[in-house]
């Protein structure tokens, strides 16, 4: 045994060191708890040492321009922009608020509501894992910042607090294949899950029934409780039906990768989603309105084809000359015998004060001729059947015309 | 070229090479390289994909020709590596990676001239490609992380890992040369 070990040494060896580690993996997986011990040396080994290198980086690499060109412009910009960037987070804020005010809740909301209180930070530091996607901020517990904390640029979400040492904290982005958000179209307040981990950003679970459109924003819903509701993620590039969900690229309006100040939300505020802007349809292309039915309804001007259609017009005829309303109670009785006006003017007479075709519809701009009322008697005919010649135009007929010839 | 004279060779490069390149300044490089992981991509942006600790674990596997020795030094950055990872990564996932490369460089060099320019390059290629690949599957296979694996990226990132390595190495050359066995010595040996 002695000596297959000899001989085999450095093989045991490595198995050993392997076995070893992967125990102490198991046993961190198995107990689900991260050592910290270790994490806090390294990070207190390796940060103050990146701390130094940005530091002198920024005030010897930005001396000649501090202090012998600019002198204290840069200063001053740095200033502006971060108050900047604070205003217009509370712009957005206002602006969320404002647009939801012509709702009834709005006043009640404005008034509970307050702005998520954040923290300013900066960037010092990426993780050692290429494919993990995480940054270290120069700030820690003494700062106030928890474990799970959301941290946001005014242009966007840009990840969450995944440790916290005295002064520095880890930042997992959302670009990180492991992340995931809750987010909320704006138009149809569709839920999703954004998924970053493919290199594209995309929003999952949405089903295929659902209407998303490219160019609509995507915000936080709030669901993942890291992110407050409201907060801007992205807007969607291209949607496609897929197997039962569809496929919705986003593109990020944050750059979680290239921020360098972003703000740890220490106590978040939901917000509600701005309302969309209200397309102008009038701006649209639309098709004018269609023609009317052409059904015996809307065409009381059709002529009787059976001799019961001839007395029904003919009493109708009478009744309204008469003031009588049928079926109405108390309406004196019309005369029978009597003559329509109609049938005792002559015939020329007659037939100009015939009714035209009451349903004379406007002319469409974009669609065919519209069909002459009552006019298509015939059976509908399948498509590529045969087709009869359709008949000339009928003699309008007049009441003289209709006397049958004399025996 | 006898064996005696192998191991007089060797053991002589050996000994000279880690006499000169101590500890502490081996600590310190080791340091350099993963504060250079850590925080170049904030002063270069683009540059994640630059494995400093992996490539120096392949130098020194090369050239200390120990197995032993390569696969704890190769642990050694891995851990110190995971330290500085994500919380959601366990420590001992670099850790094993690297164990794996240091022990597979230090093979290597026992049985290649790896002091050839050509073909340390294509080593740090190969070294790159495993250590992402074997990496990716131990995310998979250990702790459930369905991350992608870019094949295309990965080819250009050990590319572009092999071009840095040449001057990396010629530099790290320069450091042990004082040290180094003489060129006579290096051409008995491999001629």
């Amino acid at each position: 045994m002695e000596a297959l070990l000899g001989r085999f040494r450095t093989l045991t060896v490595l198995l050993i060191v392997i076995v070893a580690q992967l125990l102490y993996l198991a046993y961190q997986v198995k107990t689900n708890r991260d050592e910290r011990l270790i994490r806090v040396w390294a990070v207190t080994a390796v940060t103050p040492m990146a701390g130094i290198v940005e530091a002198i980086r920024q005030n010897t690499i930005g001396f000649m321009r501090d202090y012998f060109i600019l002198l204290d412009v840069r200063d001053q910009n740095r200033r502006l922009l971060a108050e900047n960037k604070e205003l217009r987070m509370d712009n957005i804020y206002f602006r969320n608020q404002l647009l939801t005010a012509e709702h009834a809740r709005a006043l009640v909301l404005f008034q509970a509501q307050s702005p998520s209180k954040t923290i300013a930070a900066r960037v010092i530091g990426n993780s050692t894992v290429a494919t993990a996607k995480a940054v270290f901020i120069d700030r820690g517990s003494t700062s106030g910042i928890e474990k799970g904390m959301a941290v946001v640029t005014p242009e966007g979400v840009i990840g969450k607090v995944v440790s916290v040492y005295p002064l520095v904290s880890q930042v997992l982005l959302v670009t990180d294949p492991t992340f995931k958000v809750g987010v909320e179209s704006q138009k149809g307040h569709i839920h999703g899950l954004l998924d970053c981990g493919r290199g594209k950003c995309v929003v999952e679970q949405i089903q295929n029934e659902e209407k998303v459109d490219p160019g609509e924003r995507f915000f936080t819903s709030g669901e993942d409780r890291i992110f407050p509701r409201g907060f801007p993620v992205g807007t969607v590039v291209s949607v496609q039906p897929g197997q039962g969900m569809k496929d919705v690229k986003l593109e990020l309006s944050g750059t979680p990768g290239a921020a360098e100040e972003v703000l740890v939300v220490l106590q978040g505020v939901h917000q509600s989603i701005p309302v969309a802007p209200v397309v102008d349809e009038t701006t649209a292309k639309m098709l004018p309105p269609p023609p009317p039915e052409a059904d015996g309804k809307t065409a009381p001007a059709a002529k009787p084809q059976t001799e019961a259609d001839k007395v029904l017009q003919k009493y109708d005829t009478l009744g309204k000359e008469e003031g009588h309303v049928y079926g109405a109670i108390g309406s004196t009785v019309p005369n029978f015998n009597a003559k329509p006006a109609a049938e005792s003017k002559p015939p020329a007479q007659a037939a100009e004060s015939e009714p035209a075709p009451a349903t004379k519809p406007p002319v469409p701009t974009l669609t065919a001729p519209a069909p002459q009322p009552s006019v298509n008697t015939g059976p509908a005919l399948p498509l590529g059947a045969p087709r009869r010649k359709p008949p000339p135009p009928a003699e309008p007929k007049t009441p003289a015309a209709e006397q049958p010839p004399p025996q | 070229m006898t064996e005696t004279t192998v191991r007089i060779v060797t053991g002589e490069t050996k000994e000279n090479w880690f006499s000169r390149f101590k500890v502490v300044a081996l600590a310190a490089i080791t340091l350099v390289a993963i504060i250079g992981k850590f925080y170049l991509p904030r002063l270069i942006p683009n540059t994640e994909w630059l494995e400093l600790p992996l490539l120096l674990t392949v130098y020194f596997g090369l050239m200390r020709r120990s197995q032993i020795a390569s696969l704890f030094f190769g642990a050694f950055v891995g851990l110190a590596e995971d330290s500085l990872s994500p919380a959601n990564i366990p420590i001992g996932m670099y850790g094993i990676t690297k164990t794996l490369v240091g022990y597979f460089a230090a093979s290597v060099s026992l049985r290649l001239n790896v002091e050839r320019r050509g073909i340390r390059p294509l080593l740090c290629f190969f070294f790159y490609f495993f250590h992402a690949f074997f990496y990716w599957i131990m995310r998979r296979a250990l702790l459930a992380q369905m991350v992608p694996f870019d094949l295309q990226e990965s080819f250009v990132h050990g590319v572009l890992n092999a071009l840095v390595s040449i001057p990396l190495f010629v530099i790290l050359d320069k450091i042990k040369l004082p040290v180094a066995a003489s060129p006579q010595i290096r051409s008995t040996k491999w001629r």
